[in-house]
């Protein structure tokens, strides 16, 4: 913040110049308050609107002109609350995810490592390699996934799909964590090997505490990338079908008050499970402040 | 010294992984791209190149990652910026502007759609305030440009938090003391941001570029709610050809399409934004 | 630190537990029959499926899975290729069980006599053996705001309607309100090949297939642009008609009976249902078939077998038509007490096959895994013509040639409206 302003260079008429300057760090203040405000009005307000529609009865939500303050009718979210299944689905939809994340970050970040610390042949390769996943449609890719996982018996298992998910995940489980080794100077590392640590002391001990937060935040894309993830997870699971499988899929299709209804079910988990991670995805600012 | 195994052995798993899991399944795919009926060729591109839909599903997508990419980019940065300077709840707002991360597509084309409509909310908020008489339609196939404009919100909405969260990820990793320095030699916050922070970003940059063109690239379900038919795209395209028309080569061209645009625009990103030798070991 | 350890811990253990899960044998999963369709897929209709219709199975407990046509198409495929699965029972329509003709078990054993005679034909996909049986069926039919009559054009019959009176209507209520208030399902998943196929060309043409091209068909499809000028134009995102009819962004619209319930459902004072206008060779109209099939790799024929005599009985038939507002293929007395959209549409479709210039079609037969680019012919031939407004005659000269190619790959014989043919279909 620049709430100490600069102290004049000559004496004439100090104080004036003093509350010129404290005016403009208001003023500052204000501008800075009032941009926040917007961007944040900015990607809430759809997503009320959307909780708006969900508390609102059929003939209000196809009707004109909508009311910006919903009824509170239940009756939309009470029919997903006695939908069977849904409470499974729930469950299942966190263990693929929570597999997912552990998966992503075990398998991703030694790679992200070695893609910021060393230059070797075929580094662009597997740069370019991880990233295709994310490049080719997956619809295309789940038939061949599908035969495979039925000859081998993954199929419609939890695991199976986790790993489905982890090959989405893996180009920003690699690259987050890549980007965060750059970030931190190889000269660290180096005082540790010096100051008598091993390779893997040196990383454990001084590199992982400063990227930790930065990892965490990369298993939370991965969380998010498995949370909404349908067409693999409809082709292959059956009886463990994940919530967003479960109901995504027939929401386009649906009347519109359950279509909104159905939407909000599926944001307000993702919703949550980020408002409880948000203190690792951003306690980068404690590195900054180092 | 590192061994010059090391960084092969770190990379192993993920390799292993991707082949099992990417690899294997993609190369089938490839293979049933060149192949039509017995013969092998390229007679599923041509079909697919032939079709009259192709050049205005290339074109659609490319032009539209050209929109929105490059205003994510900035309004992530910006959005980045104006946390850097804000004291108390800032974790709050951070919480807030990564909100949109745990919306997929499915249920954004559902959010935007609500507020687009003819009955939607944009047209009743506009009457509320006496700008409207009567409901209008404003996602209809003849206003091209609506359409277009409608689907760059709704991306830009989505998807932007993606690019905040590896940018911000970023600027917490460079010192403090460099911009320290140059606040003490005069610089503007707009000469510090231009001048330190940026080059200083590079490679979380590139990161958030790379990622976030190539999943522009793979646009499908805000373009399928907010446009239906009016607007083709590649990976709308893609699907209409494996399921619709049941054309499983010209699908699997239509991907190899989508792979190619996305290796390349990763070329160009990766050539345009390279950390320098000497900041690596 | 120690907050990062703890969540680390603690991921391990979730990962554990869902390790520990997953490789537990799947409990009673085994006895319970998937039925995988692409039918019934919005959520309260999927409910109604499992709690109104199959709960009352007692062969075993039955798994409904309504999917979206990719990862329909796609499980099918992958237990087809791996020659093992898991599903017991396929449900879907006509259109999207003919490319799996293979895929599928015989079901001659199965008693279809008290079915319609054309519906089984279908199910035998153009082979000597029954593929699928017919499980239950709609039509398209119009459905109208009761604000919209008044706008009538002087001397129609809104049950006797003709396409041109259509278009008149169409221009009142635009001019009465000032935006166009009919409505089309053109929509990326809206059937609107089918409209085009079954309703403009039989309408016109008294053709599907053969007079394609013909002076008549450039002469319907400059009616259609005139139909369309009085159309809404979301209409290109409408899958559904019943929201925007319940939204009242379009006053009178066409659609199958299915995707219109909801209108008469909600607001049954509201709307009326009436038959589908008629052209110069008659009032065209085309049904809508779903099919059962048994996939030869289920894991238990008889249980599937067992399972597909259950979904034909009556008493599952008016549960199913309650569920998903298709009606029933067997004879059956329907009760009083069916729901609004039921009454509304049973008595239109009684008026539009009893009308005296009824011109049925059938739906493709014999086309296999060619069935989605035969439609795509009527799909892109509708969206150059209309929508991007490309010349008539180069359009329809240029879809007359892929419809003659893959007539021809398919080797698949004329069927109504058009006149029986030996090989496959002409196009002229």
């Amino acid at each position: 913040m620049t709430a100490t302003a600069p102290l004049p260079a000559h004496g004439a008429a100090p104080s004036d110049e003093i509350a010129r300057a404290l005016d403009l760090a208001r003023a500052k203040r204000w501008l800075v308050a009032a941009v926040v405000t917007i961007l944040c009005l900015w990607v809430l307000v759809p997503i009320y609107l959307v909780l708006v529609n969900a508390l609102s009865t059929p003939s209000e939500v196809s009707g004109w002109p909508k009311s910006f303050v919903p009824s509170f009718a239940m009756e939309s979210l009470a029919f997903f609350a006695g939908y069977r299944g849904v409470a499974e689905a729930l469950l299942n939809s966190v263990m693929v995810a929570a597999i997912t994340m552990v998966l992503s970050i075990v398998i991703g970040a030694p790679a992200g490592y070695a893609l910021a610390r060393f230059d070797f042949a075929g580094k662009n390769a597997f740069r370019i390699l991880v990233l295709m996943t994310r490049a080719f449609p997956l619809p295309l890719l789940a038939l061949p996934l599908a035969v495979a996982y039925i000859q081998i018996g993954l199929d419609d298992t939890i695991l199976g799909l986790a790993f489905v998910h982890t090959m989405l995940a893996m180009p920003f489980a690699v690259l987050i964590t890549a980007s965060l080794f750059m970030g931190v100077p190889f000269e660290l590392e180096e005082a540790a090997w010096t100051l008598g640590c091993t390779r893997l002391q040196a990383f454990v001990k001084v590199v992982l505490p400063l990227v930790s937060p930065g990892i965490a935040a990369s298993a939370v894309f991965a969380f998010v990338v498995s949370w909404n993830e349908v067409f693999a997870a409809a082709v292959l699971t059956i009886e463990n079908r994940t919530l967003t499988a479960f109901l995504l899929q027939s929401l386009n299709v649906s009347p519109l008050h359950l279509k909104f209804a159905g939407a909000a079910v599926l944001v307000l988990p993702a919703l949550l499970f980020l408002f409880a991670v948000r203190k690792y995805l951003f306690a980068m600012w404690g590195i900054a402040n180092r | 010294m590192p061994s010059r195994a090391l960084p092969y052995l770190l990379l192993a798993p993920a390799a292993l992984f991707l082949a099992a899991f990417f690899l294997y399944p993609a190369v089938q795919v490839a293979v049933i791209a060149f192949t039509r009926g017995d013969e092998v060729g390229l007679a599923n591109f041509a079909r697919m190149a032939g079709h009259w839909k192709f050049d205005t599903a290339l074109w659609n997508t490319i032009l539209l990652a050209a929109v929105v990419v490059p205003l994510q980019l900035a309004l992530a940065l910006f959005m980045g910026q104006i946390v850097t300077q804000m004291g108390r709840g800032r974790d709050l707002v951070l919480y807030v502007f990564t909100i949109p991360l745990g919306i997929s597509d499915l249920a954004a084309g559902i959010i935007w759609l609500a507020i687009l409509e003819q009955n939607g909310f944009l047209n009743s908020f506009l009457y509320h305030l006496g700008l409207l008489d009567s409901p209008v339609a404003r996602l209809s196939y003849q206003n091209t440009l609506g359409l277009f404009v409608a689907v760059a919100i709704a991306e830009i909405w989505r998807a932007t938090a993606i690019m905040l969260v590896i940018l911000v990820a970023g600027m917490g990793l460079i010192p403090k003391e460099y911009n320290e320095a140059a606040e003490v030699f005069g610089a503007s916050p707009w000469q510090r941001f231009v001048k330190v922070t940026l080059p200083l970003l590079k490679p979380s940059l590139q990161t958030a570029l790379i990622l976030r063109t190539i999943l522009a690239f793979e646009v499908f379900a805000v373009v399928a709610a907010l446009a239906g038919t009016s607007m083709p795209m590649l990976m709308g395209e893609t699907y209409a050809w494996e399921f619709q028309l049941q054309d499983r080569g010209v699908a699997a061209s239509y991907a190899l399409v989508i792979l190619g645009i996305s290796i390349a625009s990763t070329l160009v990103f990766l050539w345009w934004l390279r950390t320098p030798e000497e900041a690596r070991a | 630190m120690r907050r990062h350890l703890t969540t680390t811990s603690a991921l391990a253990t979730l990962t554990l537990a869902a390790f520990a899960a997953t490789s537990a044998p799947a409990p009673a999963a085994a006895q319970e029959l998937l039925f995988w369709s692409t039918q019934a897929r919005p959520v309260e209709e999927a409910q109604g499926m499992r709690e109104e219709v199959l709960s009352g199975f007692e062969g075993g407990a039955v798994d409904y899975q309504p999917q979206d046509a990719g990862p329909f198409i796609t499980r099918l495929r992958a237990e087809t290729e791996a020659n093992e699965g898991t599903i017991a029972v396929v449900g879907a329509l006509h259109g999207e069980l003919t490319a799996f003709a293979d895929a599928f078990a015989d079901l001659s054993a199965i008693d279809v006599s008290a079915a319609s005679p054309a519906l089984v034909e279908l199910g035998r996909l153009g082979t000597d053996e029954q593929r699928y049986v017919p499980w239950m069926q709609a039509t398209y039919l119009m459905a109208a705001n009761r604000a919209a009559l008044e706008h009538l054009p002087e001397g129609a019959d809104v049950n006797a309607l003709t396409w041109d009176q259509l278009i008149e209507w169409g221009r009142a209520m635009e001019e009465a309100t000032g935006s166009p208030k009919i409505g089309l399902p053109a929509g990326p998943q809206g059937l609107r090949h089918r409209v085009v196929q079954g309703y403009f060309y039989p309408s016109f043409t008294d053709s599907m297939v053969t007079r394609f091209r013909s002076d008549d068909a450039v002469a319907m499809w400059e009616t259609v642009k005139e139909l369309w000028e009085v159309t809404n134009p979301r209409s290109t995102s409408y899958n559904f008609m019943q929201e925007p009819l319940l939204a009242d962004e379009v006053w009178v619209a066409i659609d199958h009976t299915a995707r219109l319930a909801e209108a008469f459902n909600q607001r049954p004072d509201d709307f009326i249902a009436f038959p589908a206008p008629a052209g110069p060779t008659g009032r065209g109209f085309m049904p809508v078939v779903a099919g059962i099939a048994v996939p030869a790799t289920a894991p238990d024929q008889e249980a599937s077998l067992a399972l597909v005599r259950y979904m034909l009985q009556p008493d599952t038939q008016i549960a199913t038509l309650r569920a998903t507002n298709f009606f029933p293929v067997v004879d059956v007395e329907l009760p009083e007490d069916m729901p609004p959209s039921v009454r509304a549409a049973g008595a239109a479709i009684a008026l539009q096959s009893g009308a005296p210039d009824a011109n049925p079609g059938l739906l493709p037969v014999g086309l296999g895994d060619l069935g989605g680019q035969f439609n795509q012919v009527y799909v892109d031939t509708f969206e150059r013509i209309v929508l991007a407004g490309q010349p008539i005659e180069q359009v329809l000269d240029e879809g007359a040639q892929e419809l003659r190619r893959i007539v021809d790959e398919a080797g698949a014989p004329c069927w109504a409206p058009d006149a029986a043919s030996e090989g496959p279909c002409p196009v002229e």
